[in-house]
């Protein structure tokens, strides 16, 4: 059930042992028996998920299976939905996130986020890419310029906005709001970075340049891909789920799903023959 | 198109969307009743239509509103007018009608005239002359019907003089007295003592208003100053004596420099006195007045363009620059500019918090229910309350109960008169935010619902509280939207006259809010305001018809100033959108 709100009890949520740089072995996120219903509707049914530390995990599915919907659990972002109930848990470290007392705030500062849309902030580049370090109470230049630097250089988007970091972000094309938000998403050196269909907005230069990033960032960060393209998940991921109608049809390595899954529906969606 | 069946559902579309013919019978046959309501033709004339005459009546009362303003201040010829029973009248002709003779007046007119006016149905054409004197014969104009008109003529040498007092003069100057010693008239030595008779009057003002004003506030101060100590102590207490004392020392001190300040007055006014003009009507009858008095000369049928240009400017000048006189029906209206846009302002101030504060709480922190749609609902009609019930609220709670409630915990020494248990300008201001906040409440939610799911979510993913979400993301984004709420609610406020008379406004206000005394800014007066000016100058003087054209310059004025301050605000407002928002991709 979703008896927790933003104003439950802080339980504060240092950087643990868990955290990536401390050893790229073990599971990131456990999800357990996780059940959702928007309303009435049940939108996931019973899910349970391991996902690896370090690793890219890619999420496919047909469209309205819930891929979204899981992603979005696992930063709490569904609590800003009414009528959402949630049945099971899902742990991140040793605890669970919706368990009593869970800090969403601090949760989600443990989790970057790059959604479907680029969607920067109304202000300057530096400002969108700091944002995260800002709201969490950094206020010292050095720092703040040093984390700027750092992630636009990882989301390969630094040599073409260093010398406009004062300019509104609004300003720049689709491609470039996108390497911008996954530079906002690391900016604050998350453990988990979650992607929803980062590339459905972009032409193909702009998604091979995002495809080479996830590569890039494979090791530092725990990375959740949602994806409609199946050669992307292929490229990039190193375990994949297919979800369907709210339940995880098959949960394996990468190869093994595009290869030789060993469900029929898998099989079906990942050769293009699915009705 | 193989399909026959295809061929069929094509042509019915193109019938109902009005492709413009049909095939009957092989033959290509328009079909009007089909096609012109499926084109949607008559209602986009009936639409155009209506947007034409919009524009047409919008465009024509502001041609008329800018026309009389405009022209108001132009110099105008004196006519000589003979009547034919032999009386002489000049003046400026101002406005022409037609009327209805009167069975007295048709009764003293010969046959011919009778017959003419028979012949036009019972009607005649007349003239409203501006002959002034009002001094002397105790109004300002005369009508002159046709027939009675013997003959009209524009000779050269008639003056128009503006007056402090009295209203204009129409005549000529007879003879100047400088010093104290009678001489001929002489324009350029008019012009010069006059400029210098002006200076001595602005003197005087000068001494009346600032040194005298200071002695007052300051005796003023002192007298209530012992009111207070007896209030706080009581009669007999050695410090509530001892205060007195002070206090009347400060009180004698000032008595002297008052003095002073009158003695230094009498004696410009001795010198003042020495320095006349003696002014002669069309029958010959005179007035005596000091130079000082004349605002402004010129001889009405001698000046070329560029004096009458010049005239008109320096008409507007004053218009913009100085004080009323003559009940408002002359001199400036710079008190009701200042009272206008100093009430628009503080209104502003007001209702930018507490409209923005309300439709946050409404749009973002409140549980979207029932309890929030019937607090919508109600916010929105109260948009529709009379804006009269505002101004009776706004006395009945802000200036009588809670006016009454500050005099006496604050200013108990000045009781029985109130200091803000009656209208003044902090109640005004209040009293209009109470009527423009629905507008901006409106206006705040439309903005913040504007602002997109996805920013939200992204900022809270970054892991940003709600209240950071929308001080970083959502309030800058809705902005300009906020703005537009602002600018809509400014413009309802600032023309809004109503309410203000209930709650502040006066047609003569003593002193303005702002001034030199401490603590300055004072919200407790009463103030003026260009729209009651409108109202109390064309329609509640002794002399309204004098002030009648001055309704149409205000008018100009209250419009323009509306503009200019709309104007300033979407300048800012665009300033911002262009700060927030660039292409979407
Ligand atoms: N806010 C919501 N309220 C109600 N139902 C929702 C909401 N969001 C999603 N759903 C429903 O939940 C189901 C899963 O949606 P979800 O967005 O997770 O699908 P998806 O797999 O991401 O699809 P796509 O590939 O099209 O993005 C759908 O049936 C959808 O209609
Ligand atoms: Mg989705």
């Amino acid at each position: 059930m979703n008896t927790m709100t933003e104003a439950a009890p802080v339980r504060p949520i240092e950087p643990t042992s868990y955290h990536v740089k401390e050893g790229n072995q073990g599971i990131a996120l456990k999800i357990k028996d996780f059940k959702l219903w928007y309303g009435q509707s049940q939108a996931l049914h019973g899910i349970d998920m391991e996902i690896q530390k370090g690793q890219v995990t890619a999420l496919i599915g047909p469209s309205g299976c819930g891929k979204s919907t899981l992603l979005r659990s696992l930063n709490r972002m569904n609590d800003l939905i009414d009528e959402l109930k949630i049945d099971g848990r899902i742990d991140v470290g040793d605890f669970d996130m919706y368990g009593p007392g869970v800090d969403v705030i601090a949760l989600r500062k443990r989790m970057g986020m790059v959604f479907q849309k680029p969607n920067p902030f109304a202000m300057s580049i530096y400002d969108n890419v700091v944002y995260p370090l800002r709201v969490d109470g950094v206020t010292k230049k050095s720092i703040l310029d040093e984390v700027c630097e750092r992630s636009l250089r990882s989301a390969a988007i630094w040599d073409e906005v260093k010398d406009r970091l004062n300019e509104s972000a609004l300003g720049m094309s689709g491609g470039q709001q996108q390497r911008l938000c996954i530079a906002r998403g690391i900016a604050s050196d998350p453990e988990v970075l979650l992607m929803d269909e980062p590339c459905s907005a972009l032409d193909p230069i702009a998604t091979a340049k995002i495809e080479e990033l996830i590569s890039q960032l494979r090791g530092q960060y725990t990375i959740v891909i949602v994806t409609h393209n199946m050669q992307q998940a292929a490229r990039v991921s190193d375990n994949t789920g297919f979800m369907y109608l709210g339940r995880l049809i098959e949960y394996g390595a990468t190869d093994t799903i595009f290869t030789k899954p060993h469900k029929e529906q898998t099989h079906d969606y990942v050769t293009g023959r699915f009705g | 198109m193989a399909n026959p069946e295809d061929s069929i559902s094509t042509a019915a579309i193109g019938v109902s969307t009005g492709k413009p013919a049909t095939r009957t019978g092989g033959k290509r046959v328009r079909s009007f009743t089909a096609d012109l309501s499926a084109v949607g033709e008559p209602a986009l004339w009936g639409f155009g239509g209506a947007l034409a005459i919009g524009i047409i009546l919008i465009a024509g009362f502001l041609a008329i509103i800018a026309w009389n303003g405009f022209t108001t201040f132009w110099p105008k010829p004196i006519e000589q007018v003979e009547l034919v029973d032999g009386t002489v009248i000049a003046g400026e002709p101002t406005r022409y009608n037609t009327f209805t003779v009167g069975e007295s007046v048709l009764a003293r007119l010969n046959d011919a005239q009778r017959q003419e006016i028979e012949d036009n149905f019972g009607f005649a054409n007349r003239t409203l002359y501006k002959t002034a004197n009002f001094d002397l014969y105790g109004d300002d104009f005369t009508w002159a019907a046709d027939f009675d008109i013997a003959n009209v003529e524009r000779p050269s040498g008639y003056y128009l003089f503006e007056r402090q007092q009295w209203g204009t003069f129409v005549g000529f100057p007879a003879s100047l007295v400088i010093g104290g010693e009678e001489t001929a008239y002489d324009q350029g030595l008019m012009q010069r003592e006059q400029r210098a008779a002006r200076s001595r009057f602005a003197d005087i003002r000068r001494l009346e208003r600032r040194d005298i004003g200071r002695i007052n506030h300051n005796q003023e101060r002192a007298r209530l100053d012992s009111r207070k100590a007896l209030l706080q102590y009581g009669e007999n207490d050695p410090r509530y004596l001892a205060r007195v004392e002070v206090n009347n020392a400060r009180i004698a001190e000032l008595q002297n420099e008052f003095v002073e300040v009158q003695q230094r007055i009498s004696d410009i006014r001795a010198i003042d006195s020495q320095y006349r003009v003696i002014l002669e009507e069309v029958n010959g009858r005179t007035v005596d007045t000091n130079l000082s008095q004349i605002v402004r000369f010129y001889a009405a049928n001698d000046v070329n363009w560029f004096q009458q240009a010049g005239i008109y400017l320096s008409r507007w000048g004053e218009f913009l620059t100085t004080e009323p006189r003559e009940a408002n029906t002359q001199g400036g209206v710079l008190p009701a500019i200042f009272g206008t846009v100093a009430m628009t302002m503080l209104m502003v101030v007001f209702v930018a918090p507490f409209g923005v504060i309300t439709a946050l709480y409404l749009r973002e922190y409140a549980k979207q229910g029932k309890l929030v749609s019937i607090v919508r609902i109600s916010v929105n009609n109260l948009a529709g309350v009379p804006s009269i019930v505002y101004g009776v609220f706004g006395l009945g709670f802000f200036a009588y109960t809670m006016g009454t409630t500050i005099d006496q915990l604050f200013y108990a020494e000045r009781l029985p008169s109130p200091t803000f248990g009656t209208g003044g300008l902090l109640w005004a201001s209040l009293t209009l935010a109470l009527l423009t906040v629905p507008v901006v409440i409106v206006a705040t939610e439309e903005a913040l619902s504007a602002v997109p799911r996805s920013m939200r979510e992204g900022s809270l993913a970054c892991g940003a509280s709600k209240w950071q979400t929308i001080r970083y993301v959502v309030l800058p984004k809705a902005l300009p939207g906020i703005m537009t709420g602002m600018i809509l609610a400014m413009a309802r406020g600032a023309g809004e006259v109503a309410p203000l008379m209930l709650v502040g406004v006066v047609k003569l206000a003593p002193a303005l809010p702002i001034d030199g005394f401490a603590p300055f800014i004072h919200l407790e007066r009463s103030f003026m305001h260009l729209g009651f000016h409108i109202f109390d100058v064309g329609f509640q003087s002794r002399n309204s018809e004098a002030g009648k054209p001055m309704v149409f310059v205000t008018t100009l004025l209250l419009l323009g100033l509306i503009v200019l301050m709309n104007a300033t605000a979407i300048y800012v407002r665009n300033r911002l959108k262009k700060k927030y928002a660039g292409s979407q991709f």
